[in-house]
């Protein structure tokens, strides 16, 4: 079946993008169309005296000029996290007031204040530098070490300490005693460094009012509509469920940053309802680097105990999260449920506990970026691992290889259940590819060119296909987080699938169409996938975390079983077979042990007409399903990075970089692998080139692509990707998910690297030149 | 205001705008071609790529009198026919995900390919990889979009 599973089919979406014709919100242009801008605070912690909007409102074009109290005044309600996460103590979170307009004070640069409304976007913006803001400055706590300092700053009354919460999971004692008894410990301390997702389309939103129905439109850069929807009217008030469509066309890609809900979209949902207009806004970059939520900014302190034989007998993980001035959608969950979990990495760990202290700073809030949390754990497992066998003396393949998982299903210490892997398999292969043992010679060649040269590896495993609703309902979850679809074979044959998943680019309208072209052997061009609109598709829980795969297809899987139980039945009447003779293949319905058979299109045309269908049997071809998780799903594999690094300069050039991974069943490997090549190039990123920085007042320093180093083509390699892939054993197609991996398993990998071609554990993320050079003279400068 | 006039895509096109407007926002808002788009405003990510007198040109840091008089090529108006070689070498290579730098990528890529022919260069990995400095992608990690423009050198 060339189109089925497992084939390279070129994307069916491509076309409109390879031409100019996508359709992003930016593109579409509403009739009585108005701009809005924001006026934002300059300052990263304030008291708001006042406010004079009286020079905006007079300026030409300008329709309204709306500020906090005017929003709460109407009823809209604070922005909130949905995950609630309880402390060590059994004290709930301190989730702190955050409005879509500041009202009394601001506590980050970039803070909305105000939001002008006008004519066109020149005049909504030059109106919004008119408006005068009275600021009282306050103390700033731009940092995790200035969050917890003695005198630092109360960000929100009812955060002590800036504490959100200090939450723990795992055993301590036993833990605590693992690492006393153990033959050798292995202690680093060791940061996150803050990233930017910079999706290359930058948030925008599209509001209308129809006042006629009280009706409400969205247009929005969402990876979830429906989850909007439901933020918007169920605990915003912003309008109620079902008068609010929300729309997330064409998105230019997410990472994460564009699961949650920001101000921009209640303000101008509710700002198109008070000026009668449609309002549209587009973030500028500069508005996207101070407003998209961040990812990372941890700092962890952590110890790796082993036994005299070099297992692994206990870890221990003290991590403080940077979580910025309010709590973002998701914010909770991340430095929590998505990263602790996976701290026993691909290892088996007896005894593991960690603590994470959840800290407000005056920062841009923080939340899920590409991985979310498990980036963290891999970096923070595999630096130990790798730093643990370089103490030991141990070869750091072998090291590995010794506390490998091996048998499945596996229990961690903490929760996860592991389904399947080899991942000596996926070892073996990238170690092979990467010629490991050929190591020592190229090394040489590079020292005898004056050059530094290092190999190291990351066996990540990572945590996909969130999740079980009942179990992540019982860890704080505010929703389920199932997916639906619907199947509808139209009378003609062609079928369409409504998913809840969103696509920004994982070209879902072309490995969706494969899953049910390999099921009926239809061809591809019949089937149509609609997804990202509120009022075509009932409900879904959108794409992020890998789920689309594991959870968004398994939904389609489920509805086609109904599908085909159906179709199977109209067969069976209309050729007068038994139905357990019909089987459906090739886009034909055909009896077993005869040469009777139906085109597809011949079963569609018969459930419509409903001229000669069995009896009792319901006209029409249309399934629906929900698919709740049994599992997450656990992809892993083994990266390995080989950089040469110019001694003179500090600067690394990755000379090679191997991904084996285990994704379960692949539907198209091309987009598989296209997914590995991304998420490798923002590991990359992270690793070398990344990073947020901000100065003591709260600045933030790197607010455009002029200051915030993106990886570009000459800074990345070619990547050799490659699976040795184990069926996933909990949901029905056997996928895993490939999304986030790259960006899991590869910086620990060019970490590792780096280290080895210096010598020197004692290395932060990025791995800037200067920094790697100032490690490699370190030495000589303290000798002399 | 300012009186522009400028052929797009082989079209003639006139029209009387605001001073500062740029030529992105001449070719999004007035001529409503949505396949030039923006990504960072300063002139880094390549996003707005357009040709202007046969050169490639970040639009977003042009002023829309400065292209008065001149040819205009954006995504919309490369193709003769289908797909331009470079267009379907993105598809066949999976050049492209999300889709909002491609425009600015093929662009750029038809620019590249045309000078080194000109200049009887070889195309190769490396110098792809430096020509690309201008244009910047989340999604792909550039591996396809390489492969993509070498496919097409070839066949261009």
């Amino acid at each position: 079946m060339s189109e089925g599973i497992g084939a390279p089919v070129k994307r069916k979406e491509d076309k409109r993008f390879l031409t100019g014709s996508g359709r992003y919100t930016d593109d579409i242009q509403m009739e009585n169309q108005a701009y809005a801008a924001f006026v934002r605070s300059p300052h990263a912690h304030a008291m708001v005296k006042g406010i004079d909007k009286s020079a905006a409102e007079a300026m030409p074009g300008v329709l309204a000029v709306l500020d906090g109290k005017q929003l709460t005044g109407d009823g809209i309600g604070n922005i909130i996290c949905g995950w609630a996460i309880t402390s060590k103590d059994g004290s709930p979170m301190n989730m702190g007031a955050w409005s879509a307009l500041a009202t009394d004070k601001t506590r980050y640069v970039g803070d909305a204040v105000v939001a002008v409304i006008a004519e066109t976007k020149a005049q909504a913006r030059e109106a919004a530098e008119a408006v005068v803001v009275d600021y009282d400055e306050l103390p700033v706590a731009a940092t995790i070490g200035a969050a917890v300092a003695g005198d630092a700053p109360q960000i929100h009354d009812n955060a002590p300490g800036n504490v959100i919460y200090d939450w723990e999971i795992g055993e301590k004692d036993p833990t605590d005693a693992a690492l006393a008894g153990a033959a050798h410990v292995t202690e680093m301390d060791l940061t996150n460094n803050r990233l930017s997702p910079n999706a290359m389309e930058p948030r925008a939103a599209i509001t209308k009012y129809d006042a006629a129905e009280d009706h409400y439109t969205l247009y929005t850069t969402s990876q979830n509509p429906h989850v909007a929807r439901l933020v918007l009217s169920a605990f915003y008030q912003v309008a109620p469920e079902h008068k609010l469509r929300v729309i997330a066309p064409d998105v230019g890609g997410g990472f994460g940053s564009k699961i949650y809900i920001y101000p921009e979209e209640i303000v101008c949902l509710w700002a198109a309802m008070k000026t009668k207009r449609s309002i549209k806004w587009t973030a500028d970059r500069t508005e996207a680097f101070l407003t998209d939520a961040h990812g990372r900014d941890h700092v962890t302190n952590a110890k790796m105990g082993f036994d005299a034989d070099g297992n692994i007998v206990g870890f221990k993980v003290s991590t403080k999260a940077n979580f910025g001035a309010y709590m973002s959608l998701f914010s909770s969950a991340v430095p929590t449920y998505l990263y602790a979990t996976l701290l026993s990495g691909t290892y088996n760990i007896p005894n593991i506990y960690c603590e994470v202290l959840a800290l407000y700073t005056n920062t841009v809030p923080i939340d899920a970026y590409r991985g979310a949390g498990r980036p963290e754990a891999s970096y923070l497992v595999e630096r130990m691992m790798e730093t643990a066998a370089r103490e030991l003396g141990r070869d750091p393949a072998d090291l590995r290889r010794q506390n490998f998982v091996r048998e499945f299903p596996h229990q961690t210490p903490v929760i996860m259940n592991y389904d399947s892997g080899d991942f000596e398999g996926n070892l073996n292969q990238a170690m092979e590819a990467a010629d490991w043992n050929g190591f020592d010679a190229r090394k040489a060649e590079s020292a005898a060119r004056g050059k530094l040269r290092g190999i190291g590896m990351a066996c990540y495993i990572e945590a996909c296909g969130i999740a079980p609703s009942a179990a992540v309902g019982s860890l704080g979850a505010g929703v389920g987080l199932w997916e639906s679809a619907e199947v509808r074979v139209n009378p003609v044959g062609s079928i369409e699938i409504l998913t809840g998943s969103h696509s920004h680019g994982q070209g879902h309208e072309t490995t969706f169409a494969q899953v049910v072209a390999d099921r009926f052997g239809v061809p591809l061009d019949s089937i149509q996938i609609v997804h990202g609109d509120t009022d075509k598709v009932q409900f879904g829980m959108g794409t992020y975390g890998s789920r689309s795969g594991p959870v968004g297809m398994s939904a389609i899987a489920k509805a086609l079983d109904k599908v085909e139980i159906k179709v199977k039945k109209i067969g069976a009447h209309l050729l007068e077979e038994p139905e357990e003779n019909i089987v459906i293949e090739d886009g034909q319905v055909k009896a077993t042990g005869t040469n009777k058979a139906l085109g597809w299109h011949e079963i569609g045309l018969a459930a419509y007409t409903a001229h000669n269908l069995p009896a009792d049997m319901e006209p029409g071809l249309k399934e629906g399903a929900f698919y709740d998780p049994l599992n997450f799903t656990f992809p892993m594999g083994c990266f390995i990075c080989e950089v040469e690094i110019d001694p003179d300069t500090g600067k690394t050039e990755i000379l090679k970089f191997v991904a084996s991974d285990d994704f379960g069943v692949i539907i198209n490997p091309m987009i598989v692998e296209g997914q590995v090549h991304g998420g490798i190039a923002q590991g990359v990123g992270q690793a070398l080139l990344e990073e947020v920085v901000y100065n003591e007042d709260g600045q933030q320093l790197s607010a455009s692509y002029m200051d915030y180093t993106m990886p570009r083509a000459d800074d990345v390699p070619n990547y050799d990707v490659l699976h040795h892939n184990t069926k996933c054993t909990t949901n029905p197609l056997g996928i895993k998910g490939c999304g986030e991996a790259g960006a899991i398993g590869s910086p620990p990998a060019v970490i590792n690297a780096i280290t080895n071609a210096i010598g020197n554990n004692d290395l932060s993320m990025p791995a800037t030149p200067s920094k790697v050079w100032a490690l490699i003279h370190s030495a000589r400068m303290a000798a002399e | 205001m300012s009186t522009v006039s400028m052929t797009v895509n082989g079209k003639v096109v006139a029209s009387v705008v605001e001073d500062r407007t740029l030529l992105v926002d001449f070719i999004r808002e007035h001529l409503r071609l949505t396949g030039t788009h923006v990504g960072c405003d300063t002139s880094q990510c390549g996003a707005c790529v357009v040709h202007v007198n046969g050169k490639a040109m970040k639009s977003c840091t042009m002023l829309a009198a400065a292209a008065d008089g001149a040819d205009v090529t954006t995504i919309e108006g490369v193709a003769n026919g289908d797909l331009h070689p470079m267009q379907k070498a993105f598809n066949d290579n999976h050049g492209l995900q999300c889709g909002f730098c491609t425009p600015g990528m093929i662009m750029s890529g038809i620019d590249m390919v045309n000078r080194y022919k000109a200049e009887g260069k070889t195309l190769d990995e490396a110098a792809i990889r430096a020509e690309l400095e201008g244009n910047i992608c989340r999604c792909t990690g550039y591996h396809n979009i390489v492969k993509s423009i070498q496919q097409a050198a070839g066949e261009m």
